[in-house]
C-alpha cells in the first residue's frame, strides 16, 4: 500500500483525482519533492521542469473546478527520456554534442500525451543516444539503481527505470532498440514495455537505429502499462514505418485470466550466460503461470545466440548513417577553433561524442564500407530473417513466450565499463525481440541478491494485449510489483 | 575478418572522426575483438535467405503534394552555432 | 590526328520537379525565397525527424520513364548515399541505389538530318541540397561560406543516359531531347538558370576501330548548353592531345571555369568517395502496379516526336520546320495557338522560325516571355495577307510590336504604314518614275522583259515601301505595254 502520493500509481492516482481527495497540483508537488530528496543519489533527471510543471497541473485542476471530464493521463506527473524532442525544452540525448539543442517541434508522443493532460516534470538521463547497457555512457552523470546505489540501473533508459523505482516519477517513457526498456526496468523492479516495431509513433525520437527503435512506456503496475501505451500507440503520418492497425483497449485485456494460453520457453534462453538464481526465479514463475492455468512448454528459437552479433553491425550501421547530421553546422556543439571545414567536422565530433559512440559509428561505418557490405551489413540482415522466422514459427503453436529479461541482476557500476563485448552481452535476450519488430514486457519477478528480476514476456506483432492480459495476471496473484527499493531520503 | 590499423584510420576518415596514436591502437583492438565475435555469423549458411531489411509489411506510404509554411527564419536559426545573413557559417570548406 | 579518335559521352541529367511541395516535407518548393524561409525540422536535419514521400514525385518519375520509354520498376526503394557536405543537412542525400524507379529506356535525336537513338540506362528519385553561397569571389578564396536550406529537398531526378553520344553536338540534342519531354510532360520547367535543369558528362576518346572505352572524366557545373558543348569540346581536345602526347588520362572529376574556358580537376584533398549505400530504414518500399502505370499513361500528352509527326501530316510542314517547331513545348504551343488566328501554317512556322527566333535569341527571352502574343502575330499575317502593308514593312512591324508590346494595327496606324493601293496616288508616283528613267523604259518596250523590275523597285523606294508591288507591277505594264 502506498502511503504518499509519490508513491502511488497512475491509475490509483487517478481514482484520487477524480474523487478529488488531490488535485494535480498536490500531486506534482509531492513528486517534485520526492525528487528534490533522492535527485543527488539517483541523479535519474537531466532537466527538471518544476514550474512548468506546476503550471500545467494548475490548468488541469481550473479544468476540473470548471466541472470537465477527466481523462485518464491528465493531471499525472510523468517524464521523458532525453531522446524525446519536446518544444522549447532542451533535449540533449545524454550528449555533449546536442547539450544546447532546444527543438522546435515535439515529438509525436510528447504531443499526445501533452494533450493527454499529463504533467511533464523533466527529461530523463540516459546512455548518449541511446547506446548502452548501464547508463555509465552518459555524457553529463551516470544515473545510480535505486536498490543499490551503487548498482547500474541498466540502460540504455536507466533514467527512465530508476525515476519510476524511486517514485520520483509515476510514469515516464524510455526507448527501446535492443532492450533498453525492459533492461533497465528488470534492473530497477518497475515494468517496462517494448510495443511492436510501428505501434509508437518514432517522429520526434532521436534515432539510434531506425530499423530496431521503438518508444515504450516504464511504469509501477501492469495497468499503468496499458494507460500508457493506450494512450501513446498508433498511427502517425509523420512516420512511415507507422502501422496503420487499430489499437485495442488495453485496460479490457486485462480481466481475461490465462487459463488454457500457450507458453513457449525457449531453451537457448536458459543455457550459458544465464545467472543460476535469476534462472530460479525464472522458472519460478513459470510455474506460478502453470498454476494460473496457462500450458508452458519447452521449446526451441534455434538463431538466438546469432542475433547478439547480427544486432551489433546493423544498429551500428544504420547509426552511423543517423549520426551524421551531427556535423556543427545546424544546431548543436561546434569546436569554434577549427579554421577550415574538414578540421570542424572531425573535432566538432570527436569532441562531442563519448568513446561508445565513437565505437558504434567506427564499427557501423566499416561495416557499410566498400567490400565489407555484404559480408557484415548484408550478412546481418539475412540473419534476422533468420531469427525472426524462429518467431514466427513459434508463434504458430505458441500465444506467447515467456524468458528472462537479462541474464543477471543489476551489475556494480564500472563493472563492464572497459569491456565493450560483455557489456553487449547484457542485451543477450533482450536484442531478438528487437530484430523481430515483436512486443516484448519485462515484469518483476522477486529478488536475487536484493535486487530485482525481469520477466520478460514475449508476443505476436501487434498482440500487445496478450503480453498486458498474461503480465497483469502473473502480478495480480504474486507480491512482486509491491516492493520498493529502500531509498533513504534526506 | 581483422581490422588493421590503418583501415581504422580510413574509416575514421569516412565517419569524420580523428583519434590520436594511442586511441587509434585501442580503437583498432576493440573493433578487432567486436569483429571476432561477429565472425560467429559465419557458421550460418545464408545464400538462400532473403535480408530483412523492414520487419513490417509495409509499402507505399506516401502523402499528398500540398505545402505549408513552418519555420521562420528566426526560428530556424535558433540553434545554429554561427550564423550571417540568415545562413548558417561554416568555416573555409577549401 | 584526332580525326583517328572517337568521342564517347554519357550523361546525367538532373532535373528538379514542379511539385509544390518537397519530396519528404510539406515545405514549398518555390525558387527564390529569402534564406531559410522554406524550411522545416526534416530538410533541416533536425535531431528525431522523419521523411514521409510526396507521391506526386513518384507519379512525376514514372511519368518521364513512360516518356523517355522506360521500364516502370514494379519494386523500388530509397536509399541513403552517405557523405559530409554543408549543404546535406543529414549527411547523407536519399536517393535510390540498385532498385531505382525507371529502368532501361531511350530517344531518338536529330542532328545534321540523322535521327540516332540514344539509350537511357535508369531514372532515379531523390532530394536536392541546399545553397552555398561563398563569402568571397570563389570557393578557394572564401573565409567562410553561408549555406541556405530553401532548396534542400526539393525532388530531383536523375536520368542516366548510355554512353551512347559520339559528338559534343549529340550530347547537346539529347540535353534539349530531354529537356524538351520534360516539359512537355510538365514534370519540370527546366529551367538552367535557376538550376532546375543540371548536366554533369562522362567523357572519353578511344581509337576509331576500339570496342574497349577509354578512361573517363567526369565533368560539372555546365550551367547552360552552350557551356555543356564547350567543355565537352575543350574535354576531347585535351583528351586527345594527352594521349597523343604519349600520357594518359586520369579518371577525376572536372570542373568547367566558364571564364577561363577551361576544365580543371576538383581532386580533392580526401580519398576516393565511398558514399556506403543502404536501404533508408525510415522510408518503405515503392511497390508501382499496372493500374498506377495505366492512370499515369492516359495523362501523357502529346510528346515531341508524335508532335513532329501530326505537324508534318496535318499542316504538310516540312520536317526541318516540324523538328525546330516541337522542339520545344512553349514554341509548339505557340505555333498551335496561332494557328487559331491565320490558317496558312507554313506562313506562321516561317515567321516563328525567322522574325520570333531570331528577336527570342537577340533579347535573350524564352518563348514564354514572348511579348508578341500568338494572336497578335495571327493579325499581322492577316495585314500582309489583305495587302494592308507589304511583307517588308511587316518585319519592321514585328520588331516594333516585341519592343513595345504594341499591336500590329495599332502600329501601322500610327506611322502610317499602310500600302498605297490607292491608284489615283500610285499613279502620281508612276508618271515621276517612267519621266526619270527613259532607259529602262525603253529597253521594257524594246522587249526585255525583266527592266519591269527595276521600275517597280524604284516606284517602292519612292513609296517608302507603302506601294503595293503587284499593283505597281500592273500598273506600270498596263501604262508601257
Amino acid at each position: 500500500m502506498a502511503l504518499t502520493i509519490h508513491g502511488l500509481t497512475a491509475h490509483e492516482m487517478h481514482d484520487k483525482l477524480k474523487n478529488k481527495e488531490l488535485s494535480a497540483t498536490e500531486a506534482t508537488k509531492s513528486v517534485l519533492d520526492r525528487i528534490s530528496k533522492t535527485e543527488s543519489r539517483v541523479k535519474a533527471y537531466l532537466t527538471l521542469l518544476s514550474e512548468e510543471a506546476l503550471k500545467k497541473a494548475e490548468q488541469v485542476d481550473k479544468r476540473l473546478a470548471a466541472g470537465e471530464d477527466l481523462r485518464p493521463l491528465e493531471g499525472i506527473p510523468m517524464a521523458l527520456k532525453d531522446n524525446m524532442c519536446t518544444e522549447g525544452i532542451k533535449t540533449t540525448c545524454a550528449s555533449k554534442i546536442l547539450h544546447n539543442f532546444i527543438p522546435p517541434y515535439n515529438a509525436t508522443v510528447a504531443e499526445k500525451l501533452e494533450k493527454a493532460g499529463a504533467v511533464l516534470v523533466g527529461k530523463l538521463n540516459m546512455d548518449e543516444f541511446a547506446m548502452g547497457s548501464s547508463n555509465e555512457n552518459s555524457s553529463f552523470y551516470p544515473v545510480h539503481n535505486p536498490w543499490d546505489l551503487e548498482r547500474a540501473p541498466g540502460g540504455s533508459s536507466g533514467g527512465s527505470a530508476a525515476a519510476v523505482a524511486s517514485d520520483g516519477a509515476i510514469y515516464t517513457l524510455g526507448s527501446d532498440t535492443g532492450g533498453s526498456v525492459r533492461q533497465p526496468a528488470s534492473f530497477c523492479g518497475v515494468v517496462g514495455l517494448k510495443p511492436t516495431y510501428g505501434r509508437v509513433s518514432r517522429y520526434g525520437l532521436i534515432a539510434y537505429a531506425s530499423s530496431l527503435d521503438q518508444i515504450g512506456p516504464v511504469t509501477k503496475d501492469v495497468r499503468d502499462c496499458a494507460w500508457v501505451l493506450g494512450a501513446i500507440a498508433g498511427h502517425d503520418e509523420k512516420d512511415s514505418t507507422s502501422a496503420n492497425v487499430p489499437v485495442s483497449d488495453y485496460s479490457h485485456a486485462l480481466n481475461k485470466d490465462i487459463k488454457g494460453m500457450k507458453v513457449g520457453i525457449p531453451k537457448e534462453y536458459f543455457a550459458e550466460g544465464l545467472d543460476e538464481e535469476v534462472k530460479a526465479k525464472i522458472l519460478e514463475a513459470v510455474k506460478k503461470l502453470e498454476d494460473l492455468g496457462a500450458v508452458c512448454e519447452e521449446m526451441s528459437l534455434p538463431h538466438t545466440e546469432y542475433a547478439l552479433p547480427a544486432f551489433y553491425l546493423l544498429a551500428p550501421a544504420e547509426a552511423s548513417s543517423n549520426l551524421a547530421r551531427y556535423d556543427g553546422v545546424r544546431y548543436g556543439y561546434r569546436d569554434k577553433n577549427a579554421e577550415d571545414l574538414i578540421t570542424m567536422y572531425k573535432q566538432t565530433r570527436s569532441q562531442g561524442f563519448g568513446p561508445e559512440l565513437k565505437r558504434r559509428i567506427m564499427l557501423g561505418t566499416y561495416a557499410l564500407s566498400s567490400g565489407y557490405y555484404d559480408a557484415y551489413y548484408l550478412k546481418a540482415l539475412k540473419v534476422r530473417t533468420l531469427v525472426k522466422q524462429d518467431f514466427d514459427q513459434a508463434f504458430e503453436r505458441y500465444d506467447v513466450i515467456v524468458a528472462p529479461t537479462a541474464p543477471t541482476v543489476a551489475f556494480r557500476l564500472g563493472e563492464k565499463a572497459d569491456d565493450p563485448l560483455s557489456m553487449y552481452l547484457s542485451d543477450l535476450f533482450t536484442i531478438p525481440v528487437n530484430l523481430a519488430g515483436l512486443p516484448a514486457i519485462s515484469i518483476p519477478c522477486g529478488l536475487s541478491q536484493g535486487m530485482p528480476v525481469g520477466l520478460q514476456i514475449i508476443g505476436k506483432p501487434f498482440d500487445e494485449a496478450a503480453l498486458l492480459q498474461v503480465a497483469y495476471n502473473f502480478e495480480q496473484n504474486t507480491p512482486h510489483h509491491k516492493l520498493k527499493p529502500q531509498l533513504e531520503v534526506e | 575478418m581483422s581490422i588493421s590499423k590503418k583501415e581504422v584510420e580510413h574509416v575514421a576518415m569516412l565517419a569524420r572522426l580523428e583519434f590520436s596514436e594511442q586511441e587509434l591502437e585501442e580503437y583498432t583492438e576493440k573493433m578487432n575483438d567486436i569483429l571476432g565475435y561477429m565472425d560467429k555469423l559465419n557458421q550460418l549458411d545464408t545464400s538462400k535467405v532473403a535480408a530483412t531489411y523492414h520487419v513490417l509489411p509495409i509499402n507505399n506510404v506516401l502523402r499528398e503534394d500540398k505545402d505549408r509554411h513552418y519555420l521562420d527564419n528566426e526560428t530556424a536559426l535558433k540553434n545554429a552555432p554561427d550564423k550571417k545573413d540568415g545562413m548558417f557559417k561554416v568555416p573555409r570548406i577549401v | 590526328m584526332s580525326n583517328q579518335w572517337e568521342t564517347v559521352i554519357g550523361l546525367e541529367v538532373h532535373t528538379e520537379l514542379k511539385t509544390k511541395s518537397k519530396i519528404f516535407c510539406a515545405c514549398s518548393t518555390e525558387f527564390g525565397g529569402e534564406p531559410n524561409t522554406h524550411v522545416c525540422p526534416v530538410c533541416l536535419g533536425m535531431p528525431g525527424t522523419l521523411p514521409v514521400a510526396n507521391k506526386k514525385v513518384v507519379d512525376f518519375a514514372i511519368k518521364a520513364g513512360l516518356a523517355l520509354n522506360c521500364e516502370i520498376k514494379e519494386f523500388n526503394k530509397f536509399d541513403r548515399k552517405n557523405y559530409y557536405y554543408p549543404d546535406l543537412p543529414k549527411g547523407y542525400q536519399i536517393s535510390q541505389f540498385d532498385l531505382p524507379v525507371c529502368g532501361q529506356g531511350h530517344l531518338d535525336i536529330e542532328v545534321n538530318g540523322q535521327t540516332k537513338r540514344i539509350g537511357i540506362t535508369r531514372i532515379h528519385m531523390e532530394d536536392d541540397a541546399g545553397k552555398l553561397n561563398h563569402e568571397g569571389e570563389v570557393i578557394a578564396q572564401a573565409e567562410s561560406s553561408l549555406v541556405d536550406y530553401n532548396r534542400a529537398g526539393v525532388p530531383l531526378l536523375e536520368i542516366v543516359s548510355e554512353p551512347d553520344m559520339r559528338s559534343p553536338e549529340e550530347a547537346a540534342a539529347y540535353l534539349e531531347k530531354v529537356k524538351a519531354i520534360l516539359q512537355y510532360t510538365e514534370v519540370s520547367d527546366c529551367k538552367m538558370q535557376e538550376g532546375s535543369l543540371r548536366c554533369d558528362a562522362n567523357i572519353s576518346i578511344r581509337p576509331l576501330s576500339a570496342t574497349k572505352l577509354g578512361t573517363r572524366t567526369e565533368l560539372k557545373n555546365m550551367n547552360s548548353f552552350k557551356a555543356l558543348q564547350k567543355a565537352l569540346e575543350y574535354e576531347v581536345e585535351r583528351h586527345i592531345e594527352l594521349v597523343e602526347d604519349g600520357g594518359t588520362v586520369v579518371q577525376e572529376t572536372r570542373s568547367w571555369d566558364e571564364s577561363k574556358g577551361m576544365t580543371v580537376s576538383l581532386r580533392s584533398k580526401e580519398e576516393a568517395h565511398d558514399y556506403r549505400y543502404f536501404p533508408d530504414p525510415d522510408l518503405v518500399p515503392l511497390v508501382i502496379d499496372e493500374k498506377w502505370i495505366e492512370s499515369i499513361r492516359n495523362s501523357l500528352p502529346e510528346l515531341p516526336d508524335e508532335r513532329k509527326q501530326r505537324l508534318i501530316n496535318d499542316y504538310d510542314l516540312p520536317k526541318y520546320d516540324a523538328e525546330i517547331i516541337t522542339s520545344s513545348k512553349d514554341l509548339a504551343d505557340y505555333f498551335d495557338h496561332c494557328l487559331d488566328h491565320f490558317r496558312d501554317a507554313k506562313k506562321i512556322s516561317n515567321w516563328i522560325m525567322g522574325e520570333l527566333l531570331r528577336l527570342l535569341n537577340v533579347n535573350d527571352k524564352e518563348v514564354a516571355d514572348c511579348p508578341v502574343a500568338p494572336k497578335e502575330l495571327g493579325e499581322l499575317l492577316h495585314l500582309i495577307e489583305k495587302g494592308t502593308i507589304s511583307g517588308k514593312v511587316a518585319k519592321q512591324v514585328f520588331e516594333e510590336m516585341f519592343a513595345s508590346g504594341k499591336n500590329a494595327k495599332q502600329i501601322v496606324k500610327e506611322k502610317g504604314l499602310e500600302q498605297i493601293s490607292d491608284t489615283g496616288e500610285l499613279e502620281k508616283i508612276i508618271e515621276e518614275i517612267i519621266a526619270a528613267n527613259p532607259d529602262p523604259v525603253s529597253d521594257y518596250k524594246s522587249g526585255k522583259g525583266q527592266a519591269i523590275g527595276f521600275l517597280v523597285g524604284q516606284v517602292m523606294k519612292a513609296s517608302k515601301g507603302k506601294a503595293n508591288p503587284q499593283m505597281v507591277k500592273k500598273m506600270l505594264s498596263d501604262k508601257l505595254g
